[in-house]
């Protein structure tokens, strides 16, 4: 007789895990990182690794403190992934303190203090956004024109005194090097009765969005078309979000083209690619039915649209997705699935 | 879609939520055929091997049997009848390891075969549409016919004529989706016309409109044989359809809706829709019930698996033990580590290899180190939502999950954890490696137990409520009696003596109520 240890069934192991998944998203966002270099220069690679640092050492101390095991929660890329998605919402000079300060935020508070992985109410890195955008508003919309446009391209060095030392090279300062994003021209242009024509006369725009950023956000688009290809992603949010914006600005851009922005511009500037692709469809703070995913989406978008239209902020992706976080546990109770046979 | 449209079968397909598109692995045993395994030394025969309550036992410890005699009565119309393997002299009845998905042991009769293998049989029908459908189905009960798919459900009751619902359809369930199971497959491709004649035989009995084969789209040698069998036998009321291979299609429900569109209701049963599902085994050894008399006492179990040397699917007496069937398939392999009952995702684990096969053990898997092996721990759950995506009961595990975790065991019952038919699809996906299957099946027991628990509460109360009932009624009785005695005026004291009785009385009140008082004062 040969004895074996037995184990209720299934006795195939699924064959992904959660490490794999978060390595997938990270490797659909390297077409948008690597635009974000080519037109914007060297300084988001430095914010990048240095945010990764500060959120696997937040990560550590959490879990220290919680008394969790290390090694399997460090490996899940969970809090590198938090910390990209952070870096890739927020000008690539910021001073190496605001993103130790966003990144405590983001895996301290909200993610830990609420229970760690898979408890989070509310999406961290928009967490960590949020409290930085009001914190330290003047260097959080302080962004760099594109490398193209700019009288003085910043360099690895310089980028590297900035971020660490919060000053520039002699001859610069930031008022010189910053330059207006497409959204606060709209912004701007709009309310002091500019035309949708002289607006876009700025140099800052490009074919269908701002300069370097349409092709960022083609980037964001390409890999966000690969996670769900990989099925990694459901195409639920993505369509939802997307599908929200066209239906939502089409009649105005139709009807009233002189104050209103086209469709077009509208997908391909600020935040909306990253957010539709890699932010709404978090799925630990987002909705897990299928008709909550299409909600979920939706209402990003609506926020999001009334935020860049009336709110004090040009982008308002962040606070979009952070409400309908709050939405989330209604939004699942009453989108429950039909059961089989009920 | 309204029952009574006519419809063709098999024109299109519905589709069901969710399922898996699974490696099938089948070929690894059907590549070595269907083969008779040879007769072992000694049989165990649980006596319980259908669903209710198992028929009575009525031989004992000593007696010698003959192959295919009948070990039990049968008492109630539910029962099956269980039968000796093969002949031998019955060593024992007693408690032994099963493979059971709950029960580590049960009644067991133990045969010692003498290798002569004397068979008895029923009286071979070979004319049987002669017979009418009651003979028919009194013949499968006699002959232990209980579903061979692995439920053990008594074939006849499936084949119950006088439901309100008449038969439309009648489906032999070939579509064995789980992988490596192949004992269905076998059965269709090497014994085809036992399989045919065993679902007209089925048909028969159900008086059924419409009878198909339903099959996986990957089987297209079974296919073949299938069909060309069709005309040799000159069968036309009979379709072979190719299913879309899904996991988990060979369930009943899951087939029923691919086919006809229709949902079994959470609850109900098939036969509401007008719709049997009867296995393709079940099929083939109703044929030899009721043509040859033979009664169930063997069965084809595919002994496959990474974990030993010859994959092979064995025709084996009921009863044989594990490892004997094991050694016929080339012995383990070094790396072997588990031993399943069943499929890879719905099987049962053994804890080792001396218990034998039953009626429900299509297939022994034997599996290796890198098979099971998962890809890395347990993780918390990030409500990824995949498997809501693959239930193909299309609940929400997840939810499920979450309320389960949190002791709420009421509410994942409002979220119809009963509904969930477990079929591993969740756990195959969940990227946290969260044993979710187990989880359910555990609430789901916990459940039944509380259920228990309240209806014995329940009865108790009832039970305490009764008596006090009784009681109450009981003194009511008594008091009235009392007072009625009280009012009938005595004549055949005197008035004298009813005088002295009354003043004794009246001091004996005031006392009393005195007494009364003071007790009351003192409450």
């Amino acid at each position: 007789m040969r004895q074996f240890d037995p184990q209720p069934a299934p006795h195939i192991p699924a064959p992904s895990s959660v490490r794999r998944m978060m390595l997938q998203v990270l490797v659909a966002l390297i077409p948008g990182i690597a635009a974000h270099v080519w037109f914007f220069g060297p300084a988001i690679a430095i914010q990048l690794i240095l945010a990764c640092g500060f959120a696997l050492g937040f990560e550590a101390l959490c879990l220290k403190a919680r008394g969790r095991p290390l090694l399997p929660y460090l490996n899940d890329l969970s809090a590198p992934l938090t910390a990209v998605l952070y870096v890739l919402c927020l000008p690539p000079l910021m001073p190496w303190y605001t993103t130790a300060i966003g990144l405590l935020f983001a895996i301290v508070v909200a993610k830990h203090l609420y229970g760690g992985l898979g408890h989070n109410l509310f999406n961290p890195a928009m967490v960590g956004y949020a409290v930085i955008l009001v914190a330290f508003p003047l260097h959080a919309t302080s962004w760099l024109p594109p490398a193209s446009l700019a009288e003085n391209p910043i360099g690895l060095m310089s980028a590297l005194e900035a971020i660490f030392t919060g000053g520039l090279p002699a001859p610069l300062s930031f008022d010189a090097i910053t330059e207006a994003t497409p959204l606060d021209h709209w912004q701007n242009g709009i309310s002091s009765g500019q035309m949708m024509s002289e607006i876009r006369q700025s140099p800052v725009f490009g074919d269908y969005g701002g300069v370097g950023w349409e092709w960022i956000a083609n980037g964001y688009l390409l890999g966000g078309l690969y996670l769900m290809a990989r099925r990694i992603i459901s195409w639920r949010v993505p369509v939802a979000l997307l599908g929200s914006v066209v239906i939502l600005t089409l009649p105005g851009s139709l009807i009233d083209p002189d104050t209103n922005p086209l469709v077009m511009e509208h997908l391909f500037t600020g935040g909306i690619m990253l957010a539709a692709f890699f932010i709404a469809t978090d799925p630990v703070s987002g909705s897990t039915t299928p008709r909550g995913m299409l909600i979920f989406g939706a209402g990003v978008a609506i926020l999001t649209l009334i935020i860049r239209r009336w709110g004090a902020y040009p982008e308002g992706i962040a606070f979009a997705v952070l409400m309908m976080n709050m939405a989330v546990p209604l939004i699942d109770r009453h989108t429950r699935t039909r059961v089989f046979g009920t | 879609m309204s029952i009574d449209a006519p419809q063709d079968i098999g024109q299109r397909f519905w589709r069901f939520h969710g399922g898996l598109s699974l490696r099938h692995w089948k070929q690894m045993s059907l590549q070595h055929g269907l083969e008779q395994a040879p007769l072992p030394a000694q049989l165990i025969v649980p006596i319980d091997q259908q669903i209710g309550t198992p028929a009575e036992l009525t031989v004992s410890v000593g007696d010698t049997v003959l192959g295919g005699q009948a070990l039990t009565r049968r008492t109630e119309a539910h029962h099956v009848n269980v039968h000796a393997p093969s002949s031998g002299r019955i060593t024992a009845i007693e408690d032994r390891p099963v493979i059971h998905p709950r029960l580590d042991c049960q009644r067991c009769v133990v045969i010692d075969t003498d290798g002569e293998d004397h068979q008895t049989t029923l009286p071979a029908w070979d004319h049987w549409p002669e017979y009418n459908h009651e003979a028919l189905r009194e013949r499968l009960a006699e002959a232990g016919l209980a579903g061979l798919g692995g439920a053990l459900f008594p074939t006849h009751l499936k084949l119950d004529r006088s439901t309100e619902q008449p038969t439309r359809l009648l489906i032999i369930n070939g579509a064995e989706c789980e992988p490596y199971i192949a004992a269905d497959e076998s059965l269709m491709r090497w014994r085809p016309e036992q399989v045919l004649l065993g679902a007209q035989i089925l048909s028969r009995i159900l008086d059924a409109e419409q009878c198909v084969i339903a099959i996986e789209d990957q089987m297209g040698e079974v296919e073949n044989h299938l069909r060309q069998t069709l005309k040799a036998l000159q069968i036309d009321n009979l379709a072979i359809i190719k299913v879309p291979t899904i996991y988990p299609e060979g369930g009943e429900r899951q087939l029923i809706r691919v086919l006809t569109g229709d949902e079994v209701p959470a609850g109900g049963l098939p036969q509401d829709l007008g719709v049997v599902v009867q296995n393709v085994g079940t099929a083939a050894a109703s044929y030899q019930a009721v043509v040859d008399g033979q009664p169930l006492i063997s069965r084809v179990v595919s002994v496959t698996g990474r974990g030993v040397n010859h994959p092979v699917n064995l025709e084996a007496r009921i009863g044989t033990p594990v490892w004997f069937l094991i050694e016929q398939a080339g012995g383990y392999t070094e790396q072997a580590a588990r031993l399943v009952m069943g499929g890879p995702l719905m099987g049962i684990s053994l804890p080792d290899d001396d218990r034998p096969v039953t009626k429900a053990s299509n297939c022994l898997l034997t599996m290796i180190d890198t098979d099971i092996q998962p890809v890395a721990e347990e993780m918390p759950c990030i409500r990824c939502g995949k498997c809501s995506e693959v239930c193909p009961a299309a609940l929400l595990p997840q939810q499920l999950l979450a309320q389960i975790r949190g002791n709420q065991l009421e509410e994942a019952r409002a979220l119809h954890l009963d509904a969930c038919i477990e079929c591993g699809c969740c756990d195959y996906v969940c990227p946290s490696q969260i044993p979710l299957t187990q989880t359910y099946r555990q609430a789901k027991h916990d459940l039944a137990l509380s259920d228990l628990a309240q209806q014995q509460a329940d009865r108790a109360r009832d039970r305490h409520e009764f008596k006090e009932q009784r009681l109450a009624e009981q003194k009511a009785r008594r008091r009235q009696r009392l007072e009625s005695r009280r009012e009938q005026p005595d004549n055949s004291k005197s008035d004298d003596i009813k005088a002295a009785i009354a003043r004794a009385r009246e001091k004996r009140q005031a006392a009393a109520d005195q007494n009364c008082d003071a007790t009351e004062s003192q409450d």
